[in-house]
């Protein structure tokens, strides 16, 4: 069987569909690895010992292991519990937590490079702990991290596609279903292909703008 | 925790380890090599292998790994391409974690001080001397770490070989959830075997960083 393109347009719907899926995707777990990135830090650096001590140990587990094995967890686990959720949910939770750990770990760098006078002054100046950490310390650090941080984020819409094998009805998962139609894998796999290397130019212009924002803003 | 069930099943996990270890050691050869052959394309003094080397890059790491993977062992045979699983997995993991060496090892050769290179031609060497002889010994120590970063991301990339069949440590893992309705035991277990082998990776790595460091 040669290559023939023409049957791929006939499928546009289906797989455009399937590309806003995956920016869906990717975008609601950027957003969640974000911030759980930010709880993280501040737990891991801040928090009890009692937390923080189970924190670190998950975030070793988690970076040491292959995030298509805690997609399986994390799908046939919350079921085990007795949690039935949506795959797309599923699979937002997998990703995000995936990268929040990462996110974290630039994070914490982050915070304690910030200036120690910071904090100093802010205590200084009336605020708690806790409320100078939130809005003076955290800030300045995250905006040191956005650069990595946006690298992590175009990883993590390359890595969307592995929640395809526990049915979220994204991208890759579109192709598959058009192959299962027509036994045209190199054609839909290539056309998937492109459509995230579009996505993926896409996502690093945006990424751009934000990191001259935060610049011309200092 | 089922502790009986643990080990009952810890056997097949090791021999799924071996294999994960098998597709870790020939993925990162491979990878290494298209590493070397990329970094070359695109420090050349030809465009179009400049060129060459950039699209590799751009390509590769502007899609997902899957993707490649599927495309190579489910659309290969279209273009007389028929691979096995096994095989169809290492190469296609192998040319892209290559495209990620390309870049670490082209930012250690950039990295050295550009006055060596000067230097050496100065004293007589030529281009390519200059560059064997001189700047590569400096470049090769300073991509020992950043390549062990790829490394160790490879190593959890091979768990995608699982979505073609290969009966690897997540596909183990895997089949083993759904027969067992033992989740967390079966996480907890292929999860112990792979930071078991990142762990002694990265000592490997530190360790042959630590020696070949300069003062």
């Amino acid at each position: 069987m040669g290559l023939d393109f023409s049957i791929v347009p006939s499928f546009a719907g289906p797989l455009l569909l399937g590309a806003l899926w995956t920016v869906l995707l990717t975008v609601v777990s950027a957003v969640l690895s974000f911030l759980g990135g930010i709880a993280l830090a501040v737990i891991a650096l801040y928090g009890p010992w009692a937390i923080r001590l189970p924190a670190r140990f998950i975030a070793w587990l988690f970076m040491g292991t292959p995030l298509l094995l805690q997609l399986f967890l994390i799908y046939f686990g919350l079921v085990q519990i007795g949690i039935d959720l949506p795959a797309f949910v599923a699979g937002v939770i997998g990703l995000g937590l995936h990268y929040a750990v990462y996110n974290s770990e630039l994070i914490q760098t982050a915070i304690l490079a910030v200036d120690r006078g910071q904090m100093e002054a802010a205590r200084t100046l009336g605020l708690s702990r806790p409320q100078a950490l939130v809005r003076v310390v955290v800030p300045q650090a995250v905006r040191a991290v956005v650069p990595p941080i946006g690298n992590n984020m175009i990883a993590l819409l390359k890595d969307s596609a592995l929640v395809s094998v526990i049915g979220v009805a994204e991208l890759t998962l579109a192709a598959q279903l058009a192959i299962g139609r027509t036994y045209r894998a190199f054609e839909f796999y290539a056309a998937a292909a492109v459509l995230y290397y579009v996505i993926n130019l896409g996502m690093e212009a945006v990424l751009r703008r934000i990191e001259r924002r935060i610049r011309l803003s200092r | 925790m089922d502790t009986d069930l643990i080990l009952k099943v810890t056997p097949f996990f090791l021999q799924a380890a071996v294999i994960t270890v098998e597709l870790s050691v020939l993925t990162v050869l491979i990878g290494l090599a298209c590493g070397a052959l990329g970094a070359a394309a695109r420090l050349s003094r030809h465009a179009a292998l400049r060129f060459l080397g950039a699209a590799y890059v751009s390509v590769i790491r502007g899609t997902p790994a899957l993707i490649q993977l599927f495309l190579l062992y489910f659309g290969g045979p279209q273009i007389g391409i028929q691979l096995d699983a096994f095989s169809a997995g290492v190469i296609g993991l192998g040319i892209n974690i290559g495209a990620y060496m390309t870049e670490t090892m082209r930012g250690a050769i950039v990295a050295v001080d550009h006055g060596q290179a000067e230097a050496a031609r100065t004293l007589g060497l030529s281009r390519a001397q200059a560059f064997r002889k001189v700047v590569l010994p400096q470049a090769l120590r300073l991509m020992i770490r950043p390549l062990g970063v790829n490394i160790n991301a490879q190593i959890k990339a091979t768990a995608l070989v699982s979505a073609i069949s290969v009966i690897e440590l997540t596909y183990t893992a895997q089949r083993y959830i759904g027969s067992t309705y033992k989740p967390f035991e079966m996480f907890l277990l292929a999860g112990v075997l792979y930071l078991a082998i990142i762990t002694v990776t990265g000592k490997v790595i530190a360790a042959l960083d630590r020696r070949v460091r300069l003062p």
